[in-house]
């Protein structure tokens, strides 16, 4: 079963890495955005998949985090983006 | 009972894998950001679905199962947030970027 | 040639491949989403080194607030003027020699040891019980190597001074400058409403988990500020100018009870920053809890900037 699981980590590992070269090497940068979000997926998944095989229940919350932050850095990531309609609150009474 | 989970698990990993395969093949084929998009968020979260329901019989108790459970809710979430807001950033741009 | 090995050395691969696209890459917001991507994959590489504390703290600094800092950076370049001279091919080539030099040296450390490893962890497990913790790494941070810790949360703040210093002196306690993606009922309100008592709730869990299982203050406080810069981009909740109070009081109350914790120690227990016997541990819990709340609002306002303007009474 341990090393079914970490045969299994390894290939979503590959389908990740495979995915990460394809969409770094699109020139358009709604592409790059995307590679929060394949991290978020793929990279939790060979995370919770490394903690079933080790049989550290740590490594849960480590996909946890990773979850949540993928999240927050895919938002940074399309906030932050040239072009994108974002502008500082101009309003006059602060408040 | 331990072997019918274990059979479960099996395959339901080996399932999330294929999936996540497909999703894989989706990005690096389809012709546009949209379409990459869908492959992107629906394929690899079903994949993750799969996967974190294999595990939830070797998990570490009720807890365990929980968290991973919540864990797939919340990447679902961030998937559909971020899909949308991907797709936005698409059309203020036309479609060649 | 176990899988195991085949995943760790595929993972450093990836881990390689990316850190030389991220150096190579021609934009700077490429470079940041590629320096994002590495620290989101070198969280699973601690993970494979047991470093569970450590790829906790990866994928929240290094993929989240890193992140997004430098993002704030890239869009202030670019509004920025006189900015296009490209750096000059000497220069590049000493900062590679440079970087060249630094990692085959650290690389000649790691890979040829001493023939006996000098370490502390023995010593460091046998104490362990006698704190009531559980996880040896709070146990360094907060009893064998308490003011380390204690300096680290006051250089935080310091720092944070260091970047509210870099605005003009009209606007001095101002609201920071955060970019906000100002679209009202959009999707990332939706978000914004939603993952906000997640994060407060996987916060509160990990600095609370901390005295036993991997987690901490450190982490919690990093979620903290996430989900607070999520709410004010958003939209949701103005950014708050410097100058309030409750804003310094909970930038404070983490070190400032810490300092008190440890000066109290200097009276009830034999030295500064020891506990008294038996109360290590609730002790130990309430100054993470105080330092969780202190470190979300100091690396918050760390990402929010400097201020920009000053609100009008």
């Amino acid at each position: 079963m341990a090393s079914f699981l970490f045969g299994a980590a390894g290939f979503v590992l590959t389908m990740v890495a495979l995915g990460l070269i394809v969409i770094l090497q699109r020139p358009a940068e709604v592409d790059h955005m995307m590679a929060a979000q394949l991290l978020g997926t793929g990279g939790v998944a060979v995370l919770v998949l490394l903690a079933a095989a080790t049989e550290t229940p740590a490594i849960v919350d480590v996909a946890l985090l990773l979850a949540l932050f993928a999240a927050f850095a895919a938002v940074a990531f399309v906030r932050s983006a040239s072009g994108s309609k974002s502008e500082s609150r101009e309003r006059a009474s602060g408040v | 009972m331990k072997l019918a989970f274990d059979i479960l698990t099996v395959f339901a990993v080996s399932a999330g894998s294929i999936f996540f395969l497909a999703g894989t093949v989706g990005l690096i084929r389809f012709p546009d950001a949209l379409t990459r998009l869908h492959a992107l968020t629906k394929v690899d979260n079903l994949g993750l679905g799969l996967i974190v329901l294999g595990l939830l019989p070797q998990a570490n108790g009720v807890f365990g199962a929980l968290k991973l459970v919540s864990i797939w809710l919340l990447v679902q979430l961030s998937g559909a947030i971020v899909s949308q807001l991907i797709a936005g950033a698409v059309r203020q741009r036309g479609p060649q970027r | 040639m176990t899988i195991l090995s085949v995943f760790d050395i595929g993972l450093a691969v990836l881990i390689l491949g990316i850190g030389v696209w991220a150096i190579a890459a021609r934009e700077a917001f490429a470079a940041v989403i590629g320096f994002v991507v590495y620290g989101l994959l070198l969280s699973i590489a601690w993970v494979r080194l047991s470093a569970i504390d450590v790829a906790l703290t990866e994928a929240a600094i290094g993929g989240g607030m890193t992140g997004m800092l430098m993002l704030g950076a890239v869009a202030r370049l670019r509004s920025a003027k006189g900015n296009d001279a490209p750096t000059s091919m000497p220069v590049r080539l000493v900062t590679g020699a440079l970087c060249t030099l630094v990692a085959a040296g650290l690389a000649i450390a790691v890979l040829s040891p001493p023939e006996v490893i000098p370490t502390l962890a023995p010593m460091a497990m046998e104490n362990l019980p006698q704190t009531g913790l559980g996880n040896p790494v709070a146990g360094v941070l907060f009893v064998y190597r308490a003011l380390d810790t204690l300096l680290e949360k006051v250089v935080l703040i310091l720092a944070l001074l260091g970047v509210w210093s870099l605005a003009p002196d009209g606007v001095w306690g101002g609201i920071p400058g955060l970019r906000v993606y100002a679209h009202p009922s959009s999707t990332l309100t939706f978000l914004a409403q939603l993952l906000p008592p997640v994060g407060i709730v996987v916060a509160i869990y990990m600095c609370w988990v901390g005295a036993k299982e991997p987690g901490g203050a450190f982490q919690g406080g990093t979620i903290l500020a996430a989900m607070w810069l999520l709410v004010m981009i958003a939209g949701l909740r103005n950014v708050p100018s410097i100058d309030q109070r409750w804003l310094r009081l909970l930038l404070v109350v983490g070190p400032v009870i810490f300092l008190a914790i440890g000066i109290a120690g200097m009276v009830l227990a034999p030295a500064f920053l020891a506990y008294p016997a038996g109360y290590a541990k609730p002790l130990i819990v309430a100054v993470e809890f105080a330092l969780t709340l202190s470190i979300g609002v100091a690396l918050g306002l760390l990402a929010a900037g400097t201020p920009e303007r000053v609100q009008r009474p």
